[in-house]
């Protein structure tokens, strides 16, 4: 799929013009007047055609552009679900047009699959024509050399035959594949412009091939895990799982992996204070059901790879430790409870849900829950506002308020665990008759009113970090034919596909005149100064008879019948 | 985290401040660079050639003149290299190339010397401050916009001086590129400014220094191939013109004959785009790879990889056209300037107007 030929210049040269390239030839869009066979035939060369191929990349990147500016639900769902509320005559509208799945809609499909149709209906017959060259020779000389758009001309003393033989050994040296026909050495080099050509369109259809499978296998999930405690990669760990139509929960790989420890750094001061600067997450993990045990940090760029699963750090954020006793002092309830960041700084949300275990001073068993409110640099008393400063627990500090009841988790309607459902719980009073909460620091208990228990904020604070974990099975094919994509277009841009030839005829006057021709694309410079080298080295080996007219003209006024666009070529004579 | 690398992460301020400094010294050069280049194209506004208008009016005049073959001299069979004779593609117009800004006069010549000596000058001094902006950081000076911005007209620049040490007639591309680059700069000093600082984790990568390193080297050369494109329209449009019989303007004729032929400019710009279109690919799939190990995906539609996409695409696109019946030329032309401007929006419009995972610190 790259150049065509000016048809003139076809014609002129005959078959020594031809095929170059294998590039199809262009034929103007007249109707077929046969019947549905010549339709579909007709309909294929279109398809197949340059100008539809090149105005199918055009609307492949117009199509593309959609996605970009409007949420996509594989992207962000929530963004979407805002864009709907807010455009309600937009909305319904874009969702008809796919525009929220741009790039697996009926349309964005057609485009794509359309192009790969064209290039493969393109790509095949030209790889049967390159094969085609290849087993064959170079196409013998054309009648007049002088029309090509390289050409030099000598006469000498050296036999024609022996001109012939020192052409064909040169062109051989350097790589040409070069035969001696009709009179003439006819050579040929740069055909990995062509096998370039072709291994990049090739590889273009091998990259789609394993993005649609790398989709349709693939699989990826998140996991929030504690400092401490860990994670088996089966189904019913993930907290949420999506996988392509064709995957498999079998193909889960088996491993294991516990978080030792998280650790982040920001930036101190400056205008971008708290902004992070690293982090890590150090872990134990085993290979399969009783792996040996290994350790490894992962990192933002750096995903623990595990019998070809990725495990990725995607976030990050806090879990106090907190003890809930109940009004004996028994303990009813120990655990970090992670809570959801909802700023930069670390400010973070969630609930504390005493499920069992506790009973109120009557002895009868009561559900407690806590909403849970948590900064980990505190602004200070008095400062006005509860959100954090800093996203590094330098002031940690958690605001508790506090209910009792049900917390209708037995109601069988999955619950949010980062929030409490106090519809049929009771506020916890104060003196005042107003929900019951305080701010605690690290080690500071509170005391729930009437002596109802009470609640600790442990010194220990753990952090948590949540991780994805995915398996794209597509993936080394995608890179295989990515690289190979760019060798082939590298070899289809770079090289040059020429063809060069010789012709010495004995004149009339006894002595051999040696003309040498080149022909390359209109693009290239360099041809002329290849010719000219060539010329060079074999007028070494056939040199220049003494001429009998002292007038230097005399050879080209015959050779040329009045080419009037002749220039001299930039760079061909030095 | 140990005290020595807390201390290594610390921004060198003195540094970074020589970094501005230098900045703003290479505005100044290249301000200067940007008159000197004025009064270049301004002198060689004297010089009366009209070359070009005789080339393609006169027509047949040339006719006459024999094709030149090989000769060798007379008598001696001396070792002379045997001439090559080339023939231009049928069809192609058969324009010289312009004389260039100064187009012979004297006075235009001296001062055309004297803004590449400065624009040399004002190159050393911003690579200089793209430079002690990387020591200052202690990292690849690509972090956010402002860095990107002015290692891409670092880059930019050097490509043309590369291109013109290397004797290419490309001295034409001064005047538009200075101007440029001071608009390019403006823009990064004044908007973009960011103080040095460290990076967010997910840019702690050696694939910073490669993918975004060819992403500027792609768009500094695409962007020279861009002003070549540009100008190979107006050029293209004026030989139009003129072969049909026409005049154009005082101004256009005396700005246009100056510049090298629609042929030139054209092949120069497809030399460019084509030479660094395997480059961008590259950039793309680079791009991919980190993504794979940053984001857990190595593609996802993210904005920044649809624009990338488009933008390959659109040159894709161009490649293909140039080499078509019917779009070859000022079409193909279109393609390639509605290409950069996806790279433009790419860069600019991506990383300002929509959110996505490429946007990092100081916008």
């Amino acid at each position: 799929m790259s150049k065509t030929e000016a048809p003139e210049q076809r014609d002129d040269l005959g078959a020594a013009g031809e095929q170059l390239s294998t590039a199809p030839q262009e034929d103007a869009p007249n109707l077929p007047s046969l019947g549905v066979i010549g339709w579909l035939r007709w309909f294929w060369r279109q398809l197949t055609s340059m100008r539809v191929a090149l105005i199918l990349l055009l609307l492949l990147s117009l199509g593309a552009i959609p996605g970009s500016l409007i949420p996509q639900s594989n992207v962000d769902e929530l963004k979407v679900q805002d864009f709907m509320d807010r455009h309600t005559t937009l909305g319904p509208l874009y969702d008809k047009l796919q525009l929220f799945d741009v790039y697996s809609s009926v349309w964005f499909s057609a485009i794509y699959i359309l192009l790969f149709v064209s290039l493969i209906g393109c790509i095949v017959p030209r790889t049967w024509q390159f094969v085609g060259q290849l087993r064959g020779r170079p196409p013998g000389a054309p009648r007049k050399l002088t029309r090509l758009p390289a050409y030099t001309t000598w006469r000498t003393t050296a036999e024609p035959e022996q001109v012939h033989e020192a052409a064909l050994a040169l062109l051989k040296r350097r790589r040409f594949r070069a035969h001696t026909a009709a009179g003439s050495v006819a050579a040929e080099k740069g055909y990995l412009r062509e096998a370039g050509n072709l291994i990049f369109h090739i590889a273009l259809i091998v990259m789609l091939i394993a993005f649609a499978a790398g989709q349709l296998l693939k699989s990826e999930g998140g996991k929030l895990v504690m400092e401490g405690d860990g994670f088996s990669n089966t189904l019913s760990q993930y907290d949420d799982f999506k996988s392509g139509s064709l995957f498999d929960t079998d193909d889960l790989a088996p491993f294991h992996f516990t978080l030792d420890d998280f650790k982040g750094t920001y930036e101190k001061s400056g205008p971008n204070r708290g902004t992070p600067r690293t982090y890590r997450a150090d872990v134990t993990y085993t290979e399969g059901a009783d792996g040996p045990a290994k350790k490894k940090s992962i990192e933002v760029n750096k995903p623990l790879e595990v019998d070809g699963s990725k495990v990725y750090l995607i976030g990050h954020g806090y879990a106090p430790k907190v003890t809930v006793r109940d009004p004996k002092g028994k303990v009813a309830y120990e655990a970090a409870v992670p809570l959801l960041p909802i700023d930069q700084n670390g400010t973070a949300t969630g609930a504390i849900k005493v499920l069992d275990g506790y009973k109120n001073k009557s002895g009868v068993k009561e559900q407690l829950g806590f909403n849970a409110f948590f900064v980990p640099t505190f602004a200070g008393e008095g400062k006005g506002q509860m959100f954090s400063q800093f996203p590094a627990p330098d002031f940690p500090v958690l605001a508790l308020s506090a209910y009792h009841g049900s917390l209708g988790v037995d109601s069988g309607v999955p619950q949010n665990v980062y929030q409490l459902d106090t519809r049929k719980m009771k506020k916890f009073k104060d003196s005042q008759g107003e929900l019951f909460k305080k701010r605690l620091l690290p080690g500071e208990t509170m005391k729930l009113p009437n002596g109802a228990g009470s609640i600790t904020f442990e010194k220990d604070l753990k952090e948590w970090a949540t991780f994805q974990i995915s398996q794209e099975p597509g993936s080394v094919w995608a890179l295989a034919g990515a690289i190979a994509a760019i060798a082939g277009l590298a070899g289809s841009l770079f090289i040059q596909r020429r063809r060069v030839w010789v012709r010495a005829v004995r004149g009339a006057d006894g002595v051999t005149v040696v003309e040498m021709a080149g022909l390359g694309r209109s693009e290239s410079a360099k041809l002329p100064e290849e010719l000219s080298d060539l010329a060079a080295h074999l007028h070494e080996k056939a040199p220049s008879a003494p001429d009998p007219d002292p007038d230097a003209h005399a050879v080209s006024a015959s050779a040329s019948d009045s080419e009037p666009d002749a220039v001299p070529a930039e760079g061909a004579e030095k | 985290m140990n005290l020595a690398t807390t201390l290594a992460a610390e921004p060198n301020e003195d540094l970074a401040h020589i970094s501005n400094v230098l900045i703003y010294s290479a505005m100044a050069v290249y301000l200067l660079a940007f008159f000197a280049h004025m009064a270049e194209w301004l002198f060689g506004s004297r010089s009366k050639v009209a070359r070009t208008a005789a080339a393609l009016t006169a027509g047949t005049a040339e006719a006459a003149a024999p094709a030149v073959t090989a000769r060798a001299k007379g008598g001696t069979a001396t070792l002379e290299r045997p001439k090559v004779v080339t023939r231009s593609v049928t069809g192609a117009r058969d324009v010289p190339d312009g004389p260039g800004a100064a187009a012979g006069d004297e006075k235009g010549d001296l001062y055309g010397r004297i803004a590449v000596s400065l624009t040399v000058l004002a190159f050393l001094l911003e690579f200089g401050g793209v430079l002690t902006r990387a020591l200052s950081v202690r990292r690849a000076p690509w972090g956010n916009m402002y860095e990107f911005s002015i290692t891409f007209s670092t880059v930019a620049v050097g490509v043309y001086l590369v291109l013109l040490a290397l004797k290419k007639n490309i001295a034409w591309l001064g005047l538009p590129l200075v101007t440029t680059i001071l608009l390019d700069l403006g823009l990064a000093v004044t908007v973009l400014y960011t103080s040095s600082d460290q990076l967010v984790p997910a840019l702690h990568s050696y694939w910073l220094w490669i993918h975004v390193s060819t992403a500027i080297f792609c768009g500094a050369v695409f962007y020279v191939g861009f002003v070549a494109t540009m100008l190979y329209l107006f050029r293209d449009s004026y030989e139009t013109k003129l072969q049909n019989g026409g005049q154009p303007g005082r101004f256009a004729t005396s700005v246009m004959e100056r510049l090298p032929a629609a042929a030139s400019l054209d092949k120069f710009s497809y030399r460019l785009n084509a030479a660094i279109f395997p480059l961008w690919t590259f950039t793309i799939i680079a791009g991919a790879i980190w993504a794979g190990d940053a984001w857990g995906r190595y593609w996802g539609w993210d904005p920044k990889e649809v624009w990338s996409f488009i933008t390959w695409v659109a040159y894709a696109g161009y490649l293909h056209a140039r080499a078509t019946a019917g779009w070859k030329g000022r079409k193909a032309a279109y393609l390639a300037l509605i290409a950069f401007g996806c790279w433009l929006f790419n860069y600019y419009g991506v990383n300002i107007f929509v959110t996505g995972k490429h946007s990092y610190a100081g916008v």
